[in-house]
């Protein structure tokens, strides 16, 4: 019985970490579905993106080491701080300056080119915004607080206790992450079904050259959907960033949206909700219960197994578009 | 003209001449990559520390120390690069912080002549100088960690660990796996019972870990982490409301880049050291004066005092008298790596030296000699004060158990000398 009520709680928090999960392959969902691109640097724009909200947050003076080198100087901040939210607002505006910018200094260039060259380009750019945020904004592991609760829900803990015996854990910033992904998950279906410019980025998506002779403009449609990810990578920046601490790494957390991609499909907003919610229920589930057996450590492969399992049976994923080639 | 290019040669010469009889030390960083936070602030103490030996003393021996920097990333394959590029230049030492790179970098060394100092990190059998000739891991290794925080634990418990559970929350790399043997050995020594719990790379994400802990609910937890591990763990403890006093990391997971993070909630946190703790110290005032004041730090001279930033001094410090010894053995101040070597069998740090070096109480003696390359392995205690944001040291210096580990590590040495068909030398 015990382990029947430890493995709803391991079910729970799997959810949950799926959530967290799923906030950043949607980013790659959103791009790869507007322009076919698998955007490899998705992980360093969380990363940027969390790197510049600190840096507002903080009054810190952009690429302050490379003026002090440069002038002699001693600078470091403004003296000011920003109040998170319009912190939030500022990096969005950051985020989409530079989705602006990759358009007119990369994609632009490489437009009819084969998607493998656009991937390309995307690992340059990820290696390129991961040098810029180092010098903009230092390499030291920053805090990051925009006022989201962490640690354990006492009310759930204790009406688990009541019912079960057991509190279960669950973490009070895992339960915003839920409630932030839903919300922004419903915004990203409503502007892409009830507006202008998401009807127009959805028949790029269909056919790029349909879309263009009926003067849907595919650079605009580009620095939008890039500004969009860049958001969406602002959201999972402040997420990962909270728990632990703005620093290199968060970049890796694209390895975590490989699987969920495979398993949901590149191409579906849900398929990105649904594929982050198996692995990770998935994966916590299967350490939980196999882990101790092959000497635990599983989560990492597992994901990647459960979603080869996934494409064995459906390449295009769950919920991705049927593979249709007319000879 | 035929007296301008004789004229130009010999001032050629005369330049170059004094390069090619400097000392040479690389700094083997990573200020790039996942690990930055703690490879920055190490690489600028360990430069700093040779920059302050340059500016104020002229060197070592009259000789002055060159430190050619070379980028590994964390990344054994970039760090076997940095090793050949940089053999060119002749190195004395090297000192890669990475134990993935050590073990790499072992057998070269041995055929190269070249020093591997790794203080606190890599292969802990390299203890054992009858097999590892070339190697040097004073003033303590991961086994010497382990040992030390189940004593402090067994102090805490009144001596009796019997029926008590410590869990290991390690990073599932050969670096992590490190303590198990130890920790096993500790485990039937003392009764405990040992929960081992491994962590993935990089260890961003570590829920499945942490819900494991509150199910079973150990005693201690003692951590083997480094990077993103450190900080998510510690942040994970604090959510589960794990008590932090009974929670204790290796020296690497025990800086301010660890604790920060997790804010308020890291107060009592514990970590071993093998150094002291602040800029309270002589040495800091010098390198205040002559290196970051002076404009020749090799960062933004804003790391001084740091866990990591002390670490990186300590190990110049180390490898400078080691120099210095080795000078003092051969009689000249142009030493080759056989003769560092020598100087590192032959070092003798006493807390009279640590004084006269402005590093008073700073660190354990340490007396090497040709089978013993790893010192005492004495380590102490620090405590995390979220509030004061700074570290207090709240033990002496605690010996290893000599009984579990000194068969461990004739064990591993052995082992690796068979499969080397390495003779043992000492005798």
């Amino acid at each position: 019985m015990d382990q029947l009520i430890f493995a709803g709680e391991v079910f729970l928090n799997g959810l949950m970490t799926g959530v967290m999960y799923a906030l950043v392959a949607l980013g790659f969902v959103l791009i790869f579905k507007a322009s076919g691109v698998f955007n490899y640097a998705q992980g360093v724009l969380a990363l940027f993106a969390a790197l510049t909200l600190v840096g507002i947050q903080q009054g810190q003076i952009p690429f302050a080491h490379l003026i002090n080198a440069a002038f002699g100087t001693s600078l470091h901040h403004f003296g000011w701080t920003v109040p998170a939210v319009l912190a939030i607002a500022l990096t969005a505006g950051v985020m989409v300056l530079l989705a602006f910018l990759i358009e007119k200094l990369v994609l632009k260039h490489l437009v009819g080119q084969e998607p493998i060259i656009l991937f390309m380009a995307t690992i340059g750019l990820a290696y390129f915004l991961e040098g810029l945020g180092d010098v903009m904004w230092g390499a030291d592991i920053k805090t990051l607080d925009v006022g989201l609760p962490q640690g354990i829900s006492d009310a759930i803990e204790s009406t688990t206790a009541n019912w079960f015996g057991y509190g279960f854990f669950i973490d009070r910033l895992d339960i915003w992450a839920t409630v932030i992904a839903a919300a922004l998950v419903a915004a990203l279906v409503a502007f892409s079904q009830y507006t202008k410019q998401g009807r127009a980025m959805r028949a790029v998506a269909d056919d790029h050259q349909a879309a263009l002779s009926v003067g849907i403009s595919l650079r605009f449609i580009w620095v939008m959907v890039w500004s969009i990810a860049g958001f969406v990578a602002l959201v999972a920046g402040i997420m990962w960033g909270t728990k632990s601490g703005v620093q290199f790494s968060l970049s890796l957390i694209a390895l975590k949206a490989l699987p969920v991609l495979m398993l949901g499909g590149f191409t579906s907003i849900p398929g990105a909700i649904v594929g982050g919610l198996i692995i990770g229920v998935g994966e916590k589930l299967f350490e939980f219960l196999i882990g101790p057996m092959v000497g635990g450590a599983t989560e990492n492969w597992f994901a990647y197994v459960l979603a080869l399992l996934f494409l064995v049976f459906r390449p295009q994923g769950l919920f991705g578009e049927r593979i249709i080639e007319r000879v | 003209m035929k007296t301008t290019v004789p004229a130009l040669a010999a001032a050629m010469l005369m330049a170059a001449s004094p390069v090619m009889a400097d000392l040479v030390v690389p700094n083997m960083s990573y200020r790039t990559g996942p690990y930055a936070a703690n490879g920055i602030p190490y690489a600028d103490g360990f430069a700093d520390y040779f920059t302050l030996l340059n500016e104020r003393d002229g060197g070592i021996g009259g000789q002055l120390i060159q430190v050619p920097e070379c980028e590994t990333a964390y990344n054994t394959e970039k760090g076997v690069e940095c090793y050949e590029s940089l053999k060119s230049q002749d190195p004395l030492v090297l000192n890669p912080l990475s134990t993935g790179i050590t073990y790499q970098l072992i057998p070269k060394v041995s055929v190269d002549d070249i020093v591997l100092y790794t203080p606190g990190y890599g292969r802990t059998s390299a203890k054992n100088g009858e097999v590892f000739e070339w190697v040097f891991n004073a003033p303590a290794n991961y086994w010497d960690g382990a040992s030390v925080a189940v004593s402090h634990i067994l102090d805490q418990e009144g001596g009796d660990l019997s029926g008590k559970k410590i869990a290991l929350v390690y990073h599932n790399s050969a670096y992590g796996k490190e303590p198990i043997r130890t920790l096993q050995g500790l485990s039937e020594k003392h009764g405990f019972d040992l929960l081992e719990i491994p962590v993935d790379a990089p260890g961003q994400e570590q829920k499945s870990q942490w819900l494991q802990i509150r199910r079973e609910k150990p005693d201690y937890v003692i951590m083997y982490a480094w990077g993103v591990m450190n900080q998510v763990a510690i942040q994970e403890a604090v959510n589960i409301r794990f008590p932090m006093d009974k929670f204790i990391g290796i020296w690497w997971s025990g800086s301010e880049n660890d604790v920060t993070p997790a804010g308020a909630g890291a107060d009592g946190y514990k970590s071993l050291t093998f150094h002291g703790v602040g800029q309270d110290y002589p040495l800091y005032d010098d390198l205040r004066t002559h290196v970051i004041d002076a404009g020749k730090a090799a960062g933004a001279g804003d790391q001084m005092g740091n866990v990591i930033y002390s670490r990186g001094v300590y190990a110049a410090l180390v490898i400078a008298e080691a120099i210095a010894k080795a000078q003092e053995l051969a009689g000249t101040p142009e030493i080759d790596g056989a003769q560092l070597r020598d100087g590192f069998e032959a070092l003798e740090i006493t807390p009279e030296r640590m004084a006269e070096l402005g590093l008073p109480d700073f660190g354990q003696p340490i007396a090497l000699s040709c089978d013993n390359h790893g010192g005492a392995g004495l380590a102490r205690i620090q405590q995390w004060d979220a509030g004061a944001g700074e570290w207090s040291l709240i033990t002496d210096w605690i010996e290893p158990d000599a009984e579990i580990l000194q068969p461990l590590i004739d064990e591993d040495s052995t082992a690796y000398a068979q499969e080397a068909g390495i003779e043992p030398r000492c005798n």
